[in-house]
């Protein structure tokens, strides 16, 4: 076997280099599997020869080619020059091969190069610049993250739509900086090298805020377009969470306001069921604002937030569920997601109106691992709900429920210290350390789960059956 | 009254422009802002520069100019009647806005509309002159969308063609009784009357830029309009009837369509409800059966129950592809264009990529999986080299097999 030729580009977008190359290549009747192409900062092939690619003459590629891999070779995919180059040997034996669209090799650059469009696209929106002053008048400057090696080639479009301006784009590979006349280039940079901030941001937030209408909430579609890896850089995007966690109470305040101030006086109602004089309120106030700070495992790292417990606080049955999901963590509120969706409904099956119960999680951080844009539920351990045990126990010593409710096998760990089987352990009551009584029963995204349809049935039924006994029970309890 | 900063203005101006459905920044005139002294650029495609929470894109400043108002329009936050806030912007302040906004990347332009004080003539003024201050006096070369007052002086609105890209009239409502009980003081001749105007003077301007390389453009990304959907009583195929009838009398770009949304201190003869969403987004689904598939207006509202509502459950296409079942499978090898676009789940690119490839192979359901986004829904709708459905195109159940599933909170609904 011949040693593998070695291909060194000066720079990981460089067409013209990888271009140049490829046309000795062809040339020299090179094939794909006998090429090693390495660009600086990749990972080193030790083996193979460095060959120094004579000029060889042009020849015709179609022009869809050329469009495909100017996108493709800004790809961070190692692999991107071996498919280009594979993809050019298929042209030369196939001049249609381009509108081939079911070939493998071809839809799989298609999509390196949607893929890099894309991110030049979002570059294109994303890019905040904050304005300094400094000789010779202002200039504007941004920090920007790209997924793949896009700034230089996106450079002209930020020439062209702000050509009288000075500015400079920050990333952590190069920098670009404009002075008005000329394009120069610097080395990478990092967010402290950018300015802090801009006085006209708190403008741009306003606007934000208000052009919002919560009356629509689709977190879904949002997040779709503008994924969490770019908000460190976007100043609006720190209003996210509080204008999701207040959307669905400002529509309703918007409907309430119309509907003779129905909403205060429920609300007041609530206030008034409460002890006169009692200091409930306040001091569950204050557990909330502890809790919004807690670090007492490693979960705070990686969530939104602290989903707290919220309800009723003069409730007799208080619920347990066992983390906040992807839903519950950005909106800040317990059970608000699918499994929330489908335990509002098996309550009103029940005749359990939510807004009498206390409801809240045995931990109180969403653990999830990331796969490609999803966030996917992780199971807490035991240490975990260990070190969250303590705000569900002072959230029960507060509220002094009939009944606690263990929704699945984490709240009942939880609760009760011990591992239980839920199917043995939901026909009767267990004893909790403080003498109170807490029934077990599935959690709701159980129900969610079940493949078989007759089998979900089955397991909802007894889920709302639990829920019947529960009520009765407190109802019980509290006579 | 205690006069208001900037961002307090901003604050109360921007809520009450948020029920305007269109943010688009596409379709108009390449330029840049080389070799001028202002900023702005535009390149074809529209940009989003942020989403918020409602899952809408962020392109333009969408602001009016003021909220007072002189009508009395019973969906609108800002009828005479209502019990807002009131604020009003000058033109400087609107331009000033604008460009800070532009320089530092957060938008693609304005999109500037108005509550109507004193004069309709009197506004439709202050709304061309911020349009001529950012053209004029600061050389702005980004995307302006100006929503016009259809009484307004003729001169006026042509003034606005001349410095915005886009130019709307809204017709509010998709039927004539609605617009008489809910907007008394608008007239649906009024409005199909500016709204012909303005195609003839895009028409112009299309005709004379072709012979005079020097001819001003005049809203090069033409005029559009917005209904709302929910506040009155039309049903779904009134909607797309008067839709497709827009298009073809008034050669309008887009249709939106506002799903009617709770407002503060609402009027008495609206239902108070959430905004039916699903409805908003299967008339834009018919939307485009129409402009990009095409399907004619009467085909869509075949798929319409008898009382005239699509089905929220399963997409226009997909409920015309279950009813004319005889049409299917078609063949992906040799179907023609029209009927590929039929088949649900095919889109327009992934249409264009089989008709590319399937001169060069016999696609295969494998191929059609690599050019698509999903085969499964589609398989009973196509033939393929090594796929035939058979009896599976005309099985009973066969909605249930495509539909998507229902959400688990429905269970327990039965």
């Amino acid at each position: 076997m011949t040693e593998p030729r070695r291909v060194q580009l000066p720079a990981p977008d460089d067409f013209e280099g990888w271009r140049d190359a490829a046309r000795g290549l062809v040339k020299a009747g090179v094939l794909p599997e006998a090429v090693v192409w390495q660009v600086p900062g990749g990972v080193l092939d030790l083996f193979g020869e460095d060959l120094p690619t004579p000029p060889a003459p042009s020849f015709a590629v179609p022009r869809a080619f050329v469009d495909m891999a100017r996108s493709a070779i800004c790809h961070s995919d190692p692999e991107r020059f071996a498919l280009l180059y594979a993809m050019l040997w298929k042209l030369r034996s196939n001049r249609h091969a381009m509108e081939d669209r079911a070939d493998p090799l071809l839809d799989r650059l298609q999509r390196l190069a949607k893929e890099v469009r894309r991110d030049a696209h979002k570059m294109h929106a994303f890019v905040r610049f904050r304005e300094v002053e400094g000789q010779g008048g202002s200039r504007f400057v941004a920090f920007f993250e790209p997924d793949h090696h896009i700034v230089r080639n996106e450079a002209g479009f930020f020439v062209r739509r702000f050509a009288n301006m000075r500015w400079s784009i920050l990333t952590p590979e190069l920098s670009i900086h404009w002075d008005g006349k000329t394009l120069s280039e610097g080395p990478g940079a990092t967010r402290a090298d950018a300015p802090a901030g801009d006085p006209l941001e708190a403008v741009w937030k306003t606007y934000y805020a208000n052009i919002f209408n919560p009356a629509r909430l689709k977190v879904g579609a949002m997040l779709k377009e503008m994924p969490k890896k770019y908000w460190r850089n976007m100043p609006e995007t720190s209003l996210v969470q509080p204008l999701i966690a207040g959307a669905r109470s400002r529509e309703l305040e918007m409907i309430d306001r119309s509907m003779a101030k129905q909403g205060l006086e429920n609300a007041l109602g609530a206030e008034r069921r409460l002890e006169p004089g009692s200091n409930v309120r306040a001091t569950w106030e204050a557990l909330l604002t502890e809790a919004r700070g807690c670090t007492r495992c490693d979960l705070y790292k990686c969530g939104t937030q602290t989903v707290f417990g919220e309800g009723a606080l003069d409730a007799a049955i208080l619920f347990v569920g066992e983390q906040p999901g992807d839903q519950e963590d950005l909106a800040g509120r317990p059970f608000v997601g699918p499994a929330g969706q489908l335990f509002d409904a098996a309550l009103e099956k029940a005749g359990i109106d939510r807004s009498t119960t206390y409801v809240t999680n045995a931990v109180k951080h969403f653990k999830f691992v990331q796969r490609g844009k999803k966030r996917i539920h992780s199971k807490p351990d035991a240490g975990e709900i260990e070190a969250c045990r303590w705000w569900q126990e002072s959230e029960r010593a507060l509220i002094k429920p009939a009944v606690t409710v263990a929704l699945g096998a984490t709240a009942a760990r939880s609760l009760t210290g011990k591992t239980l089987t839920i199917s043995r352990a939901r026909e009767a009551p267990v004893t909790l350390r403080d003498g109170s009584e807490c029934w077990i029963t599935v959690h709701p995204s159980f129900l969610l789960r079940i493949p078989e349809e007759e089998r979900r049935r089955e397991e909802r039924a007894l889920f709302v059956r639990d829920l019947e006994r529960i009520k009765a029970r407190a109802a019980e309890l509290a006579t | 009254m205690a006069q208001l900063g900037v961002q307090e203005k901003l604050a109360i101006l921007a809520d009450a422009a948020k029920y305007d459905a269109s943010c688009a920044s596409s379709g108009t005139s390449k330029r840049d802002s080389r070799g001028g002294k202002g900023v702005g650029s535009s390149e074809g495609m529209g940009i989003c520069h942020a989403y918020a929470p409602d899952g809408r894109c962020i392109s333009l400043l969408k602001i009016l100019l003021t909220n007072s108002c002189i009508f009395d329009c019973a969906y609108c936050i800002n009828r005479k009647s209502s019990n807002v806030r009131r604020a009003r912007f000058t033109a400087q302040e609107v331009v000033q806005l604008t460009l800070s906004f532009y320089k530092r990347n957060y938008i693609e332009g304005l999109f500037l509309s108005s509550g109507i004080i004193r004069s309709s003539n009197y506004t439709m003024e202050q709304i061309v002159e911020v349009a001529r201050s950012l053209r004029e006096d600061h050389d702005f070369r980004g995307y302006i969308h100006l929503k016009t007052i259809p009484d307004a002086d003729p001169e006026l609105v042509r003034r606005a063609g001349l410095h915005a890209d886009r130019v709307s009239i809204n017709v509010e409502l998709p039927t004539n009784d609605g617009l008489k009980q809910l907007a008394p003081e608008k007239s649906v001749g009024q409005i199909e009357e500016a709204m012909l105007d303005m195609k003839a003077s895009i028409a112009d301007a299309g005709d004379a830029a072709k012979r005079f390389k020097s001819a001003p453009s005049f809203a090069p990304a033409g005029q559009s309009t917005q209904m709302i959907v929910g506040a009155d009583t039309a049903s779904d195929a009134d909607i797309v009837n008067r839709s497709s009838q827009l298009y073809d009398r008034f050669g309008l770009r887009r249709v939106y369509y506002s799903a009617f949304s709770p407002i503060p201190d609402a009027s008495a003869v609206l239902p108070l409800q959430r905004p039916p969403l699903m409805r908003e987004h299967r008339l834009y689904q018919s939307d485009w059966l129409m402009r990009f598939y095409g399907f004619r207006p009467t085909e869509v509202a075949e798929t319409a129950d008898a009382s005239g509502m699509l089905p929220l459950d399963i997409d226009p296409k997909l409920a015309w592809a279950l009813k004319f079942r005889d049409r299917f499978p078609v063949d992906v090898n040799r179907a023609p264009k029209e009927q590929l676009l039929r088949v649900p789940g095919l889109g327009t690119k992934a249409v264009d990529r089989i008709l590319s490839s399937r001169r060069w192979r016999k696609l295969r359901l494998d191929d059609i999986a690599r050019l698509t986004l999903s085969v499964t829904k589609m398989r009973p709708f196509i033939s393929t080299a090594d796929w035939s459905p058979t009896l599976l195109t005309d099985r009973a159940d066969l909605r249930a097999l495509v539909a998507p599933k229902r959400q688990q909170l429905e269970l327990f609904a039965a």
